[in-house]
C-alpha cells in the first residue's frame, strides 16, 4: 500500500537531498581469459566484457527512467590483471588497454581491477605488473588500480609497500601535464574487500563466481537533512535518525540491485551502503559531521561524530538488505567533499586528524593532494601507517594520494568533475626512510590468531 | 504495471483535471488519490496502473507538457515506496 506521506517523503529525499545510487558496478569473472599469449588474452577480456556488460548501461538507464531514481556511475570490476601472470610490463600493458577499450565500448566510466594482491609476497609476474601501473594508468582513460599490501591475517608486507611509494610517484610524473590525475584512479589497500563497487577500488576477487552485480548507495545530502531537523536533541536522538534514514536509502538500493541482476541475467551479489560525497553542494560528509555539532570538521570531536554516523549507517544498512558488503559506511574523501576542503583551507583540518578519522571511518586517507616533491618513503610511511590501523583495527583501510607535480604546501589543484578540487595539504618535514628501506613483513597481529 | 504520480505546484483551478485528462487519453486507469495543500502549494499522489502497451517512459512523456505550466510532475514505479519504507 502506498501511503502519501511516503510518497512525499521518499521525493523530497529525491529531488532536494541528492538521494542516488551512485554506482552499479558489475564484477566479471577473468580468470578463465588468460591464456599464454597476452594478445589472445585481450581477445578473450574484451569479448566476455562486451558479452557480460554490453548492456549494464542501457539496463542501467531503463531502471532510472522507471523508479526515477537517478544512478550515477555504471562500471565494471575485473578479477586482479596480476593473475595473468606474464614475465614482462609491456604485456601486461596490452590488458590495460584491452580493459579501456572494453569500459569505452561498453560506456561504462570505470573499469577496475587492474589489481594485485601482494600483502603476503610479491611474485615474478606481479613485479612486472607494478612495473606496468604508471604507464598503464596514463595512457588509458578509464582504467583503474588497486594494490593489497596488508591484512590482518596475513600482516603488512613493507616491501610491497616500498614499492607502492615509489609507484605513486612515477604514476604523479607520468599524469604531470594532467595535474598527476593518475593518482586518483590508483589506491593501496590493507584488508581489501572483494566486492566493493566503488572505485578506485574495486576489483572482482578470487572468492566470487562468474559474475555479479553490486550497488553503491550513497545519500549524504539525505542523512544531512535528516539530523539537520534535530537541532538541541540528545545525541541518541541523531543515531537513531540516521540509522533510520540509512535504512530507506539502502531499501532503494536494494530494489534497484535486484532489478538490474534479473534483467542482466547476473546474480545480486551486494549493496555496499557507503556515503560518498561528491563535489555538489549539499552531498558531503563534512556537512554532516558540522549539523551533528563540530563547529568546522577537523576540530575536536570530529572523530567521535564521524564514528558513531559510520556506525549508525551500518546498523541501518544491515536490518535494509540481505547482503551489505563491500565498504559500507562513510567516505571522506578530501577533494570530492567541499566541506572536507573548505575545513583543509580554513586550518581546522590537518593531514593528522584526517589519519585518526580513518580509524573509524570506512575506507582512509582519500583523495588527498600532497607536495610534489614529497619523497616516495614519505608516501610508503604514510601507506603503513593506514595499513596498520586496518590491519590491528580489523578494517578495511586505503589510501589514495595524490603528489601533484610541481605543487607545493599553499596552493591547490583542480581535478574537476567528481574528483573535485582541493589545497595541497603539507605532511610531516621529518622522514622516515630508515624504517621503510629495511624491507621484510610486519607479523600479523596478535589477534589474527584465532583457529 | 502499478505507478505512483505525484504533482506539486502552486494551487489553481484545473490541476487534478488537467492531468486526469492526459491518463484517460493514455487509457490509465486512477486507483487511489490524495491531495493537499501543503504550505500553500498543491500536493497530490496518485496511485495509477498503467496498461501493458504504454512504457513509463512514454507516459512522462505525455504528462511533460504540465512540467510547463508550474506543476512538477514525477512518475515513479510504485514499488519504490513499498520497498523504502517497509520490509
Amino acid at each position: 500500500m502506498v501511503i502519501f506521506s511516503d510518497v512525499i517523503e521518499t521525493i523530497n529525499m529525491l529531488e532536494k537531498e541528492k538521494l542516488d545510487i551512485r554506482t552499479i558496478t558489475m564484477g566479471i569473472s577473468l580468470l578463465d581469459c588468460f591464456s599464454g599469449s597476452a594478445d589472445s588474452s585481450c581477445d578473450l577480456i574484451y569479448s566476455k566484457a562486451m558479452r557480460l556488460a554490453g548492456n549494464l548501461v542501457e539496463v542501467g538507464e531503463a531502471i532510472e527512467d522507471e523508479y526515477g531514481v537517478p544512478i550515477i556511475n555504471k562500471r565494471i570490476s575485473v578479477s586482479p590483471i596480476s593473475l595473468a601472470g606474464y614475465e614482462t610490463a609491456s604485456e601486461y600493458l596490452k590488458l590495460a588497454k584491452a580493459l579501456d577499450r572494453a569500459a569505452q565500448d561498453t560506456g561504462v566510466n570505470f573499469i577496475g581491477g587492474y589489481s594485485a594482491q601482494l600483502h603476503k609476497g610479491i611474485t615474478k609476474s606481479e613485479e612486472a605488473f607494478i612495473a606496468s601501473i604508471p604507464q598503464a594508468l596514463a595512457e588509458t582513460q578509464r582504467v583503474c588500480s588497486s594494490v593489497n599490501v596488508g591484512t590482518t591475517k596475513a600482516g603488512i608486507n613493507l616491501d610491497a609497500i616500498k614499492l607502492m611509494g615509489k609507484t605513486i610517484k612515477d604514476i604523479a610524473y607520468e599524469t604531470r601535464e594532467e595535474s598527476s590525475i593518475g593518482c586518483c584512479k590508483f589506491v593501496v589497500f590493507a584488508n581489501a574487500v572483494e566486492d566493493n563497487p566503488f572505485m578506485a577500488g574495486a576489483f572482482h576477487g578470487i572468492g566470487e563466481g562468474e559474475a555479479a552485480v553490486h550497488v553503491g548507495v550513497s545519500g549524504p545530502g539525505t542523512i544531512f537533512s535528516a539530523i539537520d531537523k534535530l537541532k538541541g536533541a540528545p545525541i541518541d536522538e541523531i543515531c537513531e535518525a540516521i540509522k533510520r534514514t540509512a535504512f530507506k536509502i539502502t531499501r532503494a538500493g536494494q530494489l534497484v540491485g535486484n532489478e538490474a541482476a534479473k534483467r542482466l541475467n547476473v546474480p545480486f551479489g551486494i549493496l555496499d551502503l557507503s556515503l560518498a560525497p561528491t563535489p555538489q553542494v549539499g552531498d558531503s560528509v563534512a556537512d554532516i559531521i558540522e549539523a551533528i555539532g563540530i563547529e568546522k570538521t577537523g576540530a575536536h570531536g570530529t572523530t567521535a561524530a564521524l564514528a558513531l554516523l559510520t556506525d549508525a549507517v551500518k546498523k541501518g544498512g544491515i536490518m535494509a538488505s540481505s547482503h551489505v558488503g563491500g565498504l559500507s559506511g562513510a567516505f571522506i574523501p578530501l577533494s570530492e567533499d567541499v566541506g572536507m576542503a573548505d575545513a583543509v583551507s580554513a586550518g581546522a583540518l590537518t593531514f593528522d586528524k584526517l589519519e585518526a578519522m580513518t580509524s573509524v571511518c570506512s575506507v582512509g586517507l582519500d583523495m588527498i593532494a600532497v607536495p610534489g616533491d614529497t619523497s616516495a618513503e614519505t608516501i610508503s610511511a604514510i601507506i603503513a601507517d593506514e595499513a596498520s590501523i586496518g590491519v590491528i583495527n580489523n578494517k578495511t583501510t586505503a589510501v589514495r594520494l595524490i603528489p601533484v607535480y610541481g605543487k607545493k604546501e599553499g596552493e591547490s589543484v583542480r581535478f574537476g568533475g567528481l574528483l573535485g578540487e582541493a589545497p595541497i595539504v603539507p605532511l610531516s618535514s621529518f622522514g622516515s626512510s630508515g624504517f621503510i628501506n629495511r624491507g621484510g613483513r610486519i607479523p600479523a597481529p596478535v589477534h589474527s590468531f584465532r583457529n | 504495471m502499478k505507478a505512483v504520480i505525484s504533482v506539486i505546484g502552486k494551487d489553481r483551478t484545473g490541476i487534478i483535471y488537467s492531468v486526469s485528462k492526459i491518463l484517460y487519453e493514455s487509457g490509465v486507469n486512477i486507483e487511489d488519490i490524495s491531495q493537499t495543500i501543503m504550505q500553500g502549494y498543491f500536493t497530490m499522489v496518485m496511485l495509477v496502473s498503467i496498461p501493458e502497451d504504454i512504457s513509463i517512459t512514454e507516459l512522462r512523456n505525455s504528462l511533460s507538457p504540465l512540467n510547463e505550466q508550474n506543476l512538477s510532475i514525477q512518475l515513479q514505479k510504485a514499488e519504490l515506496f513499498d520497498e523504502t519504507h517497509h520490509i
